[in-house]
């Protein structure tokens, strides 16, 4: 604990010598409860009062950027803004292309979602978003994978019949379910994918990366991280 | 939170249906779509007459007497038509982005020892970041903005080029040798007598790229520009009430609906206005439409 101090003591002094250093902060914007676009037209979710948390700690002007799913890694790579905080878990072969953060939320279950609980999860049709560890999943299994490129076109195609269920993280099915009133359920077993959800940054910039590790270390040892977790993705969510 | 517009807003779950539109029409993320619907039209603005300069560029260049120069246009218009608009969107953007990056770090930051290409990393000097990274978001919008605008203009005006390339053929080989007859240079009989008379014959094909444009918009957000066809599908798309204050269904249908009569009602506009300038060009000229107009003016058979 006195090294954490230390260390952030030692981070905060090397942050303030660069003084005046924008983050620019990359996300979907389409992804609730993590991150979503509010009535005003605004970043909102989970991963903003985070980031916003982080930057705060890590003594970092941050400014928030949407950007498509599909190329939200390659406009990293390339320098469009400085970390991804977009709900992305972390996998290996993301960690080829980019280096994550610590994860901020442990491994969360992804969760299937259909009109009734007997669909076909085994081999029918499952929707999920391109370029996802569930996408990925799919592909791996005898069902046939329908992608989408934002996450609420996939429910939207098995409101449609489009597809039998879709599979996704199941903090973001929750609250469809519920407001649903019945209409969807939950399918089958939680299932375990992704190691956690980190931010990304470029494998360039281990000194940016450094300083979101220590404010997420910070925040995981002062048990701020669970109060924000508990209060965007539900107490059923799970926590450190 | 920002204020609503309306002080009745605050609670929108208690309105009555009218007014709950009312609040509902003009939150903060509608104005965004209706600001949106600006951009688009500022895009074409800008867009179109910059692309018939690189279509005209090409196309002079490619009947150019001077081969590598003539090589140069024509290669230009063949790689751009060739290569599909989406992988042009997606690789050449930040391939432009980049390069103009790397010729800002060349002469910024002479002595930098890093090497730019770090695996997968694009790395340029801070000084030599477009924007800067310090600089706020409306200019990194508007830097993404200029950079759709280029290539939209660069696409686009490779079509053009081929276009306006056959309009210059078209025009009846007589009218430049009379020119050359009155002792005109090829650069007169190219300004004076060509290009006055060709656009009658690229005009089909430049009204028709111009409705291929009109209708390529949604592509910019591929480029990171939040269009109509991005804020349609995200205000459309079905919202829990726990995230919003305006709980909805799955409304896409209303808002595409929406962008459908836009999309009609200002093509429809852009046909009406191409009409008239068709009138006008053919006028004078020894085209089919232009003899018809002299012979209806009472001109002789």
């Amino acid at each position: 604990m006195k090294h954490l101090i230390l260390g952030t003591a030692l981070l905060a002094l090397t942050a303030g010598m660069g003084a005046a250093q924008t983050v620019r902060l990359g996300t979907e914007g389409a992804y609730p409860p993590y991150n979503f676009i509010d009535d005003n037209g605004q970043v909102a979710g989970f991963e903003r009062v985070l980031g916003d948390e982080l930057c705060k700690r890590a003594e970092l002007t941050c400014e928030w950027v949407t950007n498509d799913w599909d190329s939200i890694i390659p406009n990293l790579v390339s320098g469009n803004y400085d970390a991804i905080i977009a709900g992305m878990s972390i996998t290996d072969e993301r960690k080829q292309v980019v280096d994550f953060s610590e994860n901020y939320t442990p491994p969360s279950p992804s969760a299937y979602m259909a009109k009734s609980a007997d669909a076909d999860i085994e081999n029918g049709v499952i929707a999920a978003q391109t370029g996802t560890i569930q996408a990925a999943h799919i592909a791996s299994t005898g069902a046939t994978l329908l992608e989408f490129p934002s996450p609420d076109e996939t429910v939207a195609a098995v409101q449609s019949d489009e597809a039998d269920a879709v599979l996704a993280d199941k903090d973001y099915l929750i609250p469809v379910v519920e407001e649903s009133g019945g209409a969807l359920v939950f399918v089958g077993d939680d299932l375990p994918l992704g190691g956690g959800i980190g931010m990304a940054f470029r494998k360039s910039d281990p000194e940016l990366r450094g300083k979101f590790d220590a404010a997420i270390k910070s925040m995981k040892a002062d048990g701020s991280l669970n109060n924000l977790i508990i209060e965007y993705l539900g107490e059923d969510s799970p926590h450190f | 939170m920002r204020p609503a517009i309306f002080s009745v807003c605050s609670d929108p779950s208690t309105l009555p249906q009218w007014q709950w539109f009312a609040c509902y029409l003009t939150t903060g993320k509608h104005l965004a779509f209706y600001g949106s619907f600006g951009v688009v039209l500022l895009l074409l603005a800008i867009t179109a007459p910059a692309a018939l300069l690189f279509g005209f560029g090409a196309a002079a260049s490619a009947r150019s007497h001077f081969a590598p120069l003539s090589w140069l246009g024509k290669l230009y218009i063949a790689i751009v038509r060739g290569v599909p608009d989406i992988a042009f969107f997606l690789f050449f953007v930040i391939a432009l982005d980049q390069g103009f990056e790397w010729l800002r770090h060349e002469i910024k930051c002479p002595d930098w020892d890093q090497p730019i290409r770090q695996g997968n990393d694009f790395v340029v000097c801070p000084a030599a970041k477009l924007p800067l990274g310090t600089a706020p978001q409306w200019v990194h919008e508007t830097y993404g903005f200029f950079l759709a605008v280029l290539t939209f203009a660069i696409v686009f005006g490779a079509f053009a080029g081929n276009v306006l390339y056959g309009a210059m053929r078209a025009v009846p080989r007589p009218q430049i040798e009379t020119a050359e007859a009155y002792g005109m240079s090829h650069r007169q009989a190219f300004w004076r007598i060509l290009v006055p008379q060709m656009w009658v014959y690229a005009l089909p094909g430049l009204s028709n790229l111009w409705m291929v444009l009109i209708k390529a918009t949604p592509l910019l957000f591929l480029l990171g520009v939040e269009d109509i066809v991005y804020w349609a599908r995200e205000l459309g798309g079905s919202k829990t009430a726990r995230f919003t204050d305006y709980p909805h269904g799955d409304w896409r249908m209303w808002y595409f609906l929406v962008l459908l009569v836009f999309y009609l009602v200002f093509t429809r506009l852009s046909e009406m206005v191409l009409t008239r300038i068709m009138r006008r060009l053919s006028h004078g000229q020894a085209t089919a439409a232009g003899e018809a107009q002299r012979r209806s003016a009472g001109g002789p058979p």
